[in-house]
């Protein structure tokens, strides 16, 4: 078996996994090796042709795919070693030895061997079983990144008539490239009151091609035998259970199931990684160190972001955080603080503090607000929000001096 | 005097902005948090535009199909028709990003640009 050996092995050349690759190099390390399963860069962002990236961080607006080449070409001109067509199908960790990967790529098995790790193999998509949509199982039931790939990458269009299954960006989004390219968009069916996707997305993708919204409705049944045929769609009750006798149907012939994202996180579990159920990704600590020393996570698989900024500035992190742990300038405090989610709040990323440095905090609510307070419990420190949505995650710089003040936890909560 | 109530499409903020119209004309611009909004909020009320992403067929590359966008918002009525027009172009791999596909698409003053670049077939080949 071919061996390799670098200074850093960075999982996933997605947005994430290419800045913290590039800036890895910035950082000053030999050789740092970037494994992607694709036959190329980009990751999801080759695929996602609608503008609106880089609005932060580049202050330019652009396509998924010019962002991605973007930061491809700093991988390329900082030296990056890329290894496209390759899988990782393990990971292992031995304390005190570092870490070695096995790869499977055309080029055969390999052993990949760095003292650290950045992982950031972003997401996979809910599918309808786990959306609890039942019935016939015809040709012409899709994930909507699986219809973007055909669509936007292979140029097939999928179908004429076409009910797509949630409102976060993604359902938002594919269901204004449908509509662009002459398709039919019969509906957006949401269980939730409420969209899960950016407020500009709604108006942008489903007023401008006036494709209704169906909030507190969800598909019951899929039927057709071969090719979708239709699908029942009922409203819900609060508790989101069906409401007998609002049963309608409606003829399709395609359904897109955009029912929200789940890290990766199958080989970090394994290793034996630590996963938060709230994100579904790893328990990080401010490094972006999950609980295993040495291995760190960035971009969606660490949270799913609502902005490649966020996943671009986390892998930024990862890279620093690599160049302290090999300089061993990594300082750890005896005994972490901890962010706490409470009232109202989802998650907070990272979970773990010093408050010995300046910290990035992602947080999200759990229900759409208006005008709101974020309360930071302990420091009594009041945050005022114009509004806060589960769709739009929210960004927390908070300084060294507020957070050491922390004793023990941080407790971030939502009041009116 | 009408009123409208309008979502920002300018950033990911998306500020809910109520605009008073009178004779085509808006007046009265309330709830944007930047210049941006203003001006769109203006535009958005008497001509709104989008920037219009689609796709153009590729022969001979790695993908049929590459990504393309006006280079400037075009008239919202226009999207479809816009669209249309692109519809019957085929472009040559390899293509790279910002390369020209059309000049001034239906008058609009846009140019339409590659987003995507394409490799030709066999620049690719894995060597071992």
């Amino acid at each position: 078996m071919k061996e390799r050996s670098a200074d850093a092995i960075v999982i996933g050349g997605g947005p994430s996994g290419m800045a913290a690759a590039a800036s890895c190099r910035e950082e000053g390390l030999g050789e740092v090796l970037l494994v992607e399963r694709e036959g190329a860069l980009g990751g999801i962002l080759s695929q996602c042709i609608h503008p609106g990236f880089g609005v932060l961080e580049l202050k330019e607006d652009l396509t998924g795919p010019e962002f991605a080449e973007r930061l491809e070409g700093r991988v390329h001109d900082l030296g990056v070693q890329v290894l496209l067509d390759s899988y990782t199908d393990r990971i292992r960790y031995e304390e005190g030895h570092g870490i070695s990967i096995v790869c499977i790529s055309p080029r055969g098995v390999e052993v990949l061997r760095a003292p650290c790790l950045i992982y950031s193999a972003g997401c996979r998509e809910r599918h309808a079983f786990e959306v609890g949509i039942v019935g016939d199982r015809p040709s012409g039931v899709l994930t909507a990144g699986t219809a973007q790939s055909l669509m936007d990458l292979h140029g097939l269009l999928l179908g004429k008539e076409i009910v797509v299954v949630g409102s976060g960006d993604v359902g938002l989004i594919m269901s204004r490239r449908f509509a662009i390219e002459g398709a039919h968009v019969k509906a957006v069916v949401e269980l939730l009151p409420y969209s899960g996707g950016l407020t500009r997305n709604i108006a942008q993708c489903l007023e401008d091609f006036e494709i209704p919204l169906l909030l507190s409705h969800a598909v019951l049944e899929i039927r057709g035998r071969g090719r979708v045929e239709s699908v029942i769609i009922s409203k819900v009750d609060e508790g989101q259970v069906p409401i007998s006798g609002t049963e309608m149907e409606v003829k399709c012939d395609t359904v897109v199931i955009a029912a929200g994202l789940v890290p990766e996180v199958g080989l970090l579990e394994r290793t034996g990684v630590r996963i938060d159920p709230a994100t579904g990704g790893p328990v990080v600590n401010e490094f972006l160190e999950t609980s295993l020393e040495g291995i760190f996570a960035c971009g969606n698989v660490l949270v799913v972001n609502d902005l490649v900024d966020h996943a671009v500035e986390q892998g930024r992190l990862c890279a620093r955080s690599v160049r302290s742990f090999l300089d061993g300038s990594l300082q750890r405090p005896a005994t972490w603080k901890r962010s706490i989610s409470g009232k109202d709040i989802r998650y907070v990323v990272p979970h773990l503090f010093s408050g010995e440095r300046d910290n990035t905090f992602y947080t999200r609510v759990r229900m759409p607000r208006g005008r709101c307070g974020l309360l930071l419990r302990e420091l009594s420190k009041d945050i005022r929000l114009i509004g806060a949505k589960p769709s739009e995650m929210i960004r927390l710089n908070l300084k060294k001096e507020l957070l050491s003040e922390v004793k023990e936890g941080l407790t971030f909560e939502v009041h009116d | 005097m009408a009123k409208r109530s309008l979502t920002c499409i300018i950033c990911p903020i998306g500020c809910k902005i109520e605009v008073e119209m009178s004779d085509g004309k808006a007046f009265n611009i309330e709830g944007n948090a930047c210049d941006r909004g203003l001006s769109y909020a203006k535009e958005e009320c008497t001509s709104p535009k989008r920037v219009l992403t689609t796709l153009v067929r590729v022969k001979g590359g790695l993908l049929p199909v590459t990504s393309v966008k006006t280079t400037r918002p075009i008239p919202k009525a226009l999207i479809f028709q816009a669209q249309k027009e692109l519809s019957g172009i085929v472009l040559e791999a390899p293509l790279n990003i910002g390369s020209v596909v059309m000049r001034n698409i239906l008058d609009t003053g846009a140019d339409v640009i590659v987003t995507r670049s394409v490799k030709k077939v066999n620049d690719n080949l894995i060597t071992p």
